[in-house]
């Protein structure tokens, strides 16, 4: 159907990113102040070592959101290759998965675990809820992949709506980076 | 563009997991109806052990062998039947009923939709809603039995386990499961209001041509989406205290039935505030869908526009804003700084003046009216009623130096049942004496419809009424029974609240009559029984598939457009093309 492919407005789409971003960071809000509150009053917070590792994984998070705007901007003007730049954001973003869950790994063989102390209780529960979204982004673009190479013209507002929230992603780990750095 | 859908075929598809918000918008108001029964019922087995603590309740044994041993409701067990009620009448009535079921019934009408913005997410949200009250009824069957933490659930009670009580080891971990499923229902509701109304409104329907209710429902989704998403973080935190030996609301040193709790270094005060963060906004989520639903219905039953529309819409705009900044006054006795007590008490103070403007402007608007006496109507001025008089117990209790006597009694508990429940709950009313027709296409029966707003508005009143004065005398709340010495002198009021309440509860009955019997004999509605302007009285009673039968309708008109000379009589509807009269 030519005219069910040339559908590519959804801007209720975007509302709902953009609605879907206020609550996400509200939540992260109320982990922040919860981890500012309970360091605050606390006398066994530990400061924990970040491993290493999550500088590669933010490294790899950001290339993947300037993959996903050069698929945009081939999408956009029609020019080969966006789909191919879209599959690369996806690789980079499931690295990114498979990076968290090393560092995770890393951690847990120096015997920090979830219960260790508030410290790494914190990095664990904003590590997770992070990669949680961040899973719930690649459906997304898994999704979006799928719809670009089955129609001839791109869904440019579906598009528009997932790179906002793969952005957000991003933006999002480079604050937790520094809280993280900051306060853990 | 919206995921539109054919009309479904099959059972499942159309009334099971339907994709149709007319559907849903059912399914929340069913779910809210089996959970209002249930909160119902509890509060029954409380009062009844208030009345005359020496009595057995004839049965609960069997329900409860070790909550209520031959039927005798032990201290514990009240306590579980109170967090169950509070739990269930907050989150699954009062949040899904005004909001989610009249909201995702009626507002993609309102604007002119089809269905939602997403309809996938709307059907995902109920669903997951449903499954969060059966993972909290399911507490009531596991072994330890239901938790007694109220729904506040305060850490350290809350979060330490099973040492802390009966009903503190699995059924507090369901609570916590329970509630994070329901923010993860409710915002997924709330993105698809806030989408559906910013983006599927008809040609013609700007946001100043919304009606008052879809505004209502509009606010309070905003709020929601902020507020569940608090709530959602917090009973991560919860359940992994319990669960998985983490510290963020369990103190050091803490010794509970004799044992040293594993855990160090928490913050009690954290979950307060967590929690209240959201649980104040929570409280406008549960009514101003009701302040919408009454300037919704005002105006056609007094045939006369809504005073100030304009100012209406900003008060539900302030209050909104507002309910953000007053949380810590449910905290004046935490140990929290004192300070800050005052800090909080200024903004509580004036939340009520948007409250009262808006009380004014229904009170304007009834002036000089020739008011249609229908059954909605009177349940819109028993909602002003109970609104005003629980409203004014909220003055005495923004004063930290007065809380501080008031807040752990009954005072409270007649206050926030007023203004809260009994308020919402009577929106309820005069959303389903209203609305009806255009769900099920038939009419109720109004003889019966003014013999219960009679009998329910009596009835309130004499339920919560004394508890002002029970309070007042220092009965304390959540206490099981008054029976020592210095506080016999109360039971005579609780045994007269406990028969008032019984006979509240008898005259539901009355109701769910006339529920069930207008559903399949009630007279066939009309398109527009009430002669009112919105959009959904321009569709069939009930709506098509698509709400409009292929033909989105053209907006003209507010929906204030009452008391004038109109082709169809003294209004104008929203989607006719008329002029507007020279003023």
């Amino acid at each position: 159907m030519p005219s069910e492919r040339a559908r590519t407005s959804p801007v209720p789409a975007q509302t709902g990113v953009v609605a879907g971003i206020a609550a996400i960071t509200m939540t992260f809000a109320a982990f922040t102040s919860a981890m500012v509150m309970r360091k605050g009053g606390a006398s066994d917070w530990a400061p924990l070592h970040l491993p290493p590792l999550l500088f590669a994984n933010t490294a790899v998070l950001v290339a993947s959101s300037g993959a996903l705007e050069v698929a945009r901007r081939r999408l956009r003007r029609d020019a080969p290759g966006g789909s191919m730049w879209l599959s690369a954001t996806l690789v980079l973003g499931v690295l990114f998965i498979a990076g968290q869950l090393a560092a995770w790994r890393d951690l847990a063989a120096q015997g920090v675990f979830l219960a260790t102390g508030p410290s790494s209780a914190f990095f664990y529960v904003l590590t997770a809820t992070h990669a949680a979204h961040v899973l719930g982004g690649l459906a997304a673009l898994a999704y979006l992949r799928y719809r670009v190479r089955r129609a001839t013209i791109a869904p440019l507002g579906t598009l528009g709506a997932v790179a906002t929230y793969w952005h957000f992603m991003d933006g999002l780990w480079l604050y937790l980076l520094v809280i993280l750095t900051v306060f853990v | 563009m919206p995921d539109t859908h054919g009309a479904p075929q099959g059972f499942l598809r159309q009334y099971v997991f339907s994709l149709d918000h007319k559907v849903i918008g059912k399914q929340y108001l069913g779910l809210a109806l089996v959970a209002v029964c249930t909160g119902m019922v509890l509060s029954w087995l409380m009062r009844w052990h208030l009345g005359w603590p020496s009595a057995a309740v004839p049965g609960l044994g069997a329900v409860s062998p070790t909550g209520a041993p031959s039927g005798m409701i032990t201290p514990e067990y009240y306590l579980s039947l109170m967090t169950m009620h509070g739990t269930i009448m907050v989150f699954f009535v009062l949040t899904t009923a005004p909001f989610a079921g009249f909201g995702n019934f009626l507002l993609p009408i309102h604007v002119g939709a089809e269905d939602m913005a997403f309809p996938r997410f709307n059907m995902m949200s109920f669903w997951v809603t449903f499954l969060a009250f059966a993972v909290l009824v399911s507490a009531f069957f596991v072994h330890d039995g239901p938790p007694i933490s109220g729904w506040t659930a305060y850490a350290p009670l809350s979060a330490v386990g099973k040492d802390a009580g009966p009903g503190q080891g699995m059924g507090q971990t369901l609570w916590a499961v329970s509630i994070g499923l329901f923010c993860v229902g409710q915002l997924l509701g709330a993105l698809n209001f806030i989408a559906t109304t910013l983006d599927l409104r008809t040609k013609g329907m700007s946001l100043a041509r919304l009606p008052y209710a879809t505004w209502a429902w509009f606010i309070t989704s905003v709020i929601g989406l902020i507020a569940f998403s608090v709530l959602l973080p917090a009973c991560i935190l919860l359940i992994l205290d319990r669960v998985a030996g983490t510290s963020f609301f369990v103190p050091a040193g803490l010794v509970i039935s004799d044992r040293l709790q594993p855990h160090a270094g928490g913050s009690p005060l954290l979950w307060q505030h967590l929690f209240w963060f959201f649980g104040h906004p929570e409280v406008y989520i549960a009514i101003l869908p009701g302040f919408g639903i009454v300037s919704h219905i005002l105006p056609a039953v007094a045939r006369k526009p809504l005073l100030g529309p304009k100012v209406f819409i900003a008060c539900l705009v302030t209050i909104g804003f507002l309910s953000y900044t007053v949380w810590g006054h449910h905290m004046f006795l935490s140990g929290m700084n004192p300070f800050s007590a005052t800090l909080f008490s200024v903004p509580t103070l004036i939340i009520t003046i948007p409250a009262t403007v808006a009380t004014l402007l229904w009170i304007g608007t009834l002036y000089g009216s020739k008011l249609r006496f229908n059954t909605a109507a009177l349940f819109c001025l028993g909602f002003i009623s109970v609104f005003v008089s629980g409203g004014l117990s909220g003055f005495f209790l923004a004063q930290p130096s007065v809380d501080v006597y008031l807040h752990g009694t009954y005072f409270v508990v007649g206050h926030f049942h007023f203004v809260m429940g009994v308020a919402a709950m009577f929106g309820i009313f005069a959303a389903t004496y209203f609305w009806f027709p255009k769900m099920f296409g038939r009419m109720m029966n109004e003889t019966l419809g003014k013999w219960h707003f009679i009998l329910t508005f009596i009835g309130v009143y004499c339920v919560f009424m004394p508890m002002h004065f029970l309070g007042l005398a220092g009965d304390v709340r959540r206490y099981s029974a008054f029976t020592d010495d210095y506080m016999k002198g109360s039971l005579p009021l609780h045994r007269f609240i406990t028969v008032a309440a019984l006979f509240t509860g008898a005259a539901q009955l009355l109701f769910l009559y006339n529920l069930v019997r207008s559903r399949f004999r009630g007279p066939l509605a009309p398109a527009n029984p009430w002669d009112a302007t919105s959009l959904e009285w321009s569709t069939a009673s009930p709506p098509p598939h698509d709400n409009f039968g292929g033909q989105p309708p053209t907006v003209f008109h507010g929906p204030n457009e009452y008391g004038v000379a109109g082709r169809s009589g003294d209004y104008i509807m929203q989607a006719s093309p008329e002029p507007e009269p020279a003023a």
